[in-house]
């Protein structure tokens, strides 16, 4: 247990993850983004000079690259560069035993119920504080079928010959200013290896943490299931409510091999002053699976278009998405399918919600090549509006070229109807009641895709939000 | 006070239409009252107006439950206040079940922190679907969407069952029902009468009245109620229309 004075120094507030423990860190990078920094970051974590110089490319490519607000929200421009911290620890590493953990970044992750939900349901675990793990752990018998299980810097110290073919493959430094920015200076995240035939049957599970102000989480993460294996990874994560803007700017690269199945759930609730830019990206060869199951209810500003390149005969992409707008923010989401051989699929089911002045974007873009032969998407983006100032925009992008491809596109933008609400009052339920009630029944089919655990949490995430949102 | 669902001089409009023109109409405790009258004289506005639906605007008159001004309340108070409404033309509640549904209503009449015992509320809810010859499907269907007409009109009586309401308008039930699910909706109506409650049927039709027999009769038209009889009254309308009555001067 925390000691009274760590339980006192916790803010509370009624949200979940918003209450923060004073800051002890043993490695601060400092303020602003150099090549310092990339030297800082490389030597607290004994990497190989590669990595160092793939950092400091990345960096170039980061300075060179202008900000997207010629597509993008404007907001981005608000993001201070040389305000933020790039790198912060306590030095720790990670432990395989919370008892070990440090007492307040246990009594976090405890308050945040982790230790518990492994307990009950999951194979494995990585707690991220900051810039590094505190905990990490994986059941024995998977250690024991080869599954590797690690943060980024061991999987690339620990592993080369396992990660190093594949890191930066699927989403190039290049790939968008934010890459770059992550690809400089990444630290944390989950690298992952299920060997051929291997099938994890319950979920690995990392929950990102941000505790410190005027700081930057950027996670890496990089997942390759060999042939015929399959796993469930799931990341959740939160930070307190400070008045500056704080940054997350993850990249997820998945590598699905033949016959593999990838599924990769978010519930992303970081307070309503993080930024969050997150590239993710799958690869699916031959009759590979890769399903995003994405929901975004916090943060700023959130950019994140996760995506499924098939390269190989039969390989199947899909995009679940659910966003959630509130007063304040904005969710632009979407998905990108790639078809990249003959008989892909891919399927990306979108619902937004806007609440209050909370704005919702989907960006879809389907590429179906003049080559390919049988390849099929699917598309559906559903907008729910809740208030008169609720804003949505769509901008599906499909290019489907030939003649041999079965398409689908609908989408829809509704509002709660008066009658609906009406109905419902008259058996009794209060107007916020009858509204949390509609907007979980219009996401509920895609809360289905969602295990268990996560739905009900959901389901209380979205009542939250709700709350305040009538009368 | 008396024990009674009382309507006294109720106007109501909307957009500046005036559609009840000074309404009176008591139903005690214990009673069964229906409703008849032609389409459009406004029945399906009084249900609504009582239910505090905001399209309408009460002019004149009052409404009470019994010692409780429903004017007073919000549309969802007024539910918890007792009253109930099986709507002519039941709303579709996409992705909420059935059983959802009910289960919110119920937990919104328990003082806060109570949760509601789950294991309880299915077994009669079930029980309940079984007097009403309701597929177990309809738990966990989404609130009336796709329902057949038929099947709405259960689904209504079934939320009444299960909210026990002390007052409870049924509006056009019978519309829609093939004879064995009217037997059926009326038996499970009258399983619910007793001292403790009273209802308003409207209908057009006196077939359903001959299940749910009736103490009272009254004849709507055109905003008022023109005329009350027993439950006699029902016949003589089904056979000689409204005309007669519609004809007849107003008594005071
Ligand atoms: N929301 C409304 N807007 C405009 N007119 C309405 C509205 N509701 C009812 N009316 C009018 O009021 C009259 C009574 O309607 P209603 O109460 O539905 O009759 P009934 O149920 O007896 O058939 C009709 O002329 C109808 O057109
Ligand atoms: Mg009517």
């Amino acid at each position: 247990m925390p000691d009274s004075a760590t339980l006192e120094a916790v803010n509370i507030d009624q949200d979940e993850g918003n209450f923060s423990y004073p800051e002890d860190y043993a490695h601060d990078a400092g303020y602003g983004l150099t090549e310092k920094t990339i030297d800082y970051i490389s030597d607290i974590k004994g990497e190989a000079e590669w990595i160092r110089e793939f950092r400091k490319r990345a960096l170039k490519v980061f300075n060179d690259k202008p900000m997207p607000t010629h597509w993008a929200s404007k907001d981005l421009e608000n993001i201070v560069f040389e305000n933020i911290r790039y790198y912060l620890s306590k030095g720790q590493r990670p432990t395989r035993s919370w008892d070990e953990v440090p007492d307040d970044v246990k009594a976090t992750f405890e308050r945040l119920g982790i230790p518990e939900k492994e307990r009950k349901f999951l194979a494995g675990v990585e707690a991220q504080f900051d810039s590094e793990a505190a905990y990490s752990n994986v059941k024995e018998e998977l250690t024991k079928e080869g599954v590797i299980f690690v943060n980024s810097t061991e999987g690339l110290r620990e592993h080369p010959e396992v990660f190093r073919p594949w890191f930066g493959k699927v989403i190039p430094t290049g790939d968008n200013k934010f890459s770059a920015l992550n690809s400089a200076v990444f630290s944390g995240g989950s690298f992952i290896y299920v060997p051929p035939g291997v099938k994890v049957k319950h979920p690995l599970q990392a929950y990102f943490r941000i505790n410190a102000e005027n700081f930057g989480q950027f996670e890496r993460t990089l997942i390759i299931v060999d042939e015929g294996a399959e796993v469930t990874y799931m990341e959740g994560c939160t930070a307190p409510k400070f008045e500056t803007a704080t940054l997350h700017s993850a990249v997820v690269e998945l590598v699905a091999m033949k016959d593999a199945k990838i599924q990769y759930i978010t519930v992303q609730n970081w307070s309503n002053n993080v930024f969050n830019l997150v590239t993710k990206r799958g690869l699916a060869h031959e009759n590979a699976e890769i399903r995003w199951i994405d929901c975004n209810i916090g943060s700023r500003l959130t950019m994140k278009y996760p995506g499924v390149i098939m390269k190989g005969r039969k390989a199947r992409g899909e995009v679940i998405s659910i966003a959630l707008a509130n007063d304040g923010q904005h969710q632009d989401t979407g998905a990108k399918m790639i078809h990249a051989a003959d008989e892909t699929t891919s399927n990306i089911v979108a619902k937004s919600i806007s609440v209050g002045s909370g704005r919702s974007t989907y960006r879809g873009q389907v590429h179906i090549p003049k080559h390919l032969k049988g390849c099929k998407n699917n598309t559906e983006c559903d907008a729910l509006l809740i208030n008169a100032s609720s804003r949505t925009d769509t901008y599906p992008a499909i290019t489907v070229r030939g003649n041999q491809h079965a398409t689908q596109h609908e989408a829809s933008v509704s509002q709660v109807s008066e009658e609906q609400i009406f109905y419902m009052k008259q058996r009794g339920l209060s107007e916020g009641e009858a509204m949390s009630l509609s907007v979980n029944g219009f996401v509920n089919d895609l809360v289905r895709e969602f295990p268990m655990e996560y739905s009900v949490e959901l389901k209380r995430l979205i009542d939250m939000e709700m709350e305040g949102s009538v009368g | 006070m008396s024990q009674s669902l009382r309507i006294e001089n109720l106007h109501a409009s909307v957009d500046g239409h005036e559609i009840l023109k000074g309404l009176t109409l008591e139903v005690p405790k214990g009673q069964v009252h229906a409703i008849m009258g032609p389409n459009g004289s406004g029945k399906s506005t009084l249900s609504k107006v009582i239910a505090g639906h905001e399209d309408y605007t009460v002019t004149e008159g009052s409404v009470f439950l019994d010692d409780i001004n429903l004017l007073d309340l919000e549309i969802d108070e007024r539910s918890r206040a007792g009253f109930f409404l099986a709507f002519q033309y039941p709303h579709e509640i996409p992705g909420v079940s059935n059983a959802n549904f009910i289960r919110a209503a119920r937990q919104a009449r328990l003082p806060k922190g109570q949760e509601i015992d789950a294991v309880a509320f299915y077994r009669e809810m079930y029980a309940k679907m079984d007097e009403l010859g309701m597929d177990r499907k309809f738990t966990a269907r989404s609130v009336n969407e796709g329902f057949s007409g038929g099947e709405k009109k259960r689904n209504e009586i079934l939320q009444m069952m299960m909210l026990e309401p002390k007052y409870a308008i049924l509006d056009e039930t019978d519309s829609g029902l093939d004879i064995d699910a009217l037997k059926i909706v009326a038996q499970g109506v009258n399983a619910m009468r007793s001292p403790e409650r009273g209802f308003l049927v409207i209908t057009h039709y006196q077939r359903l009245l001959d299940y749910i027999v009736p103490d009272v009769v009254h004849v709507l038209h055109d905003g008022r109620i023109i005329h009350t009889g027993g439950k006699e009254l029902a016949y003589e309308l089904e056979e000689k229309g409204y005309d007669w009555i519609i004809n007849e001067p107003v008594a005071a």
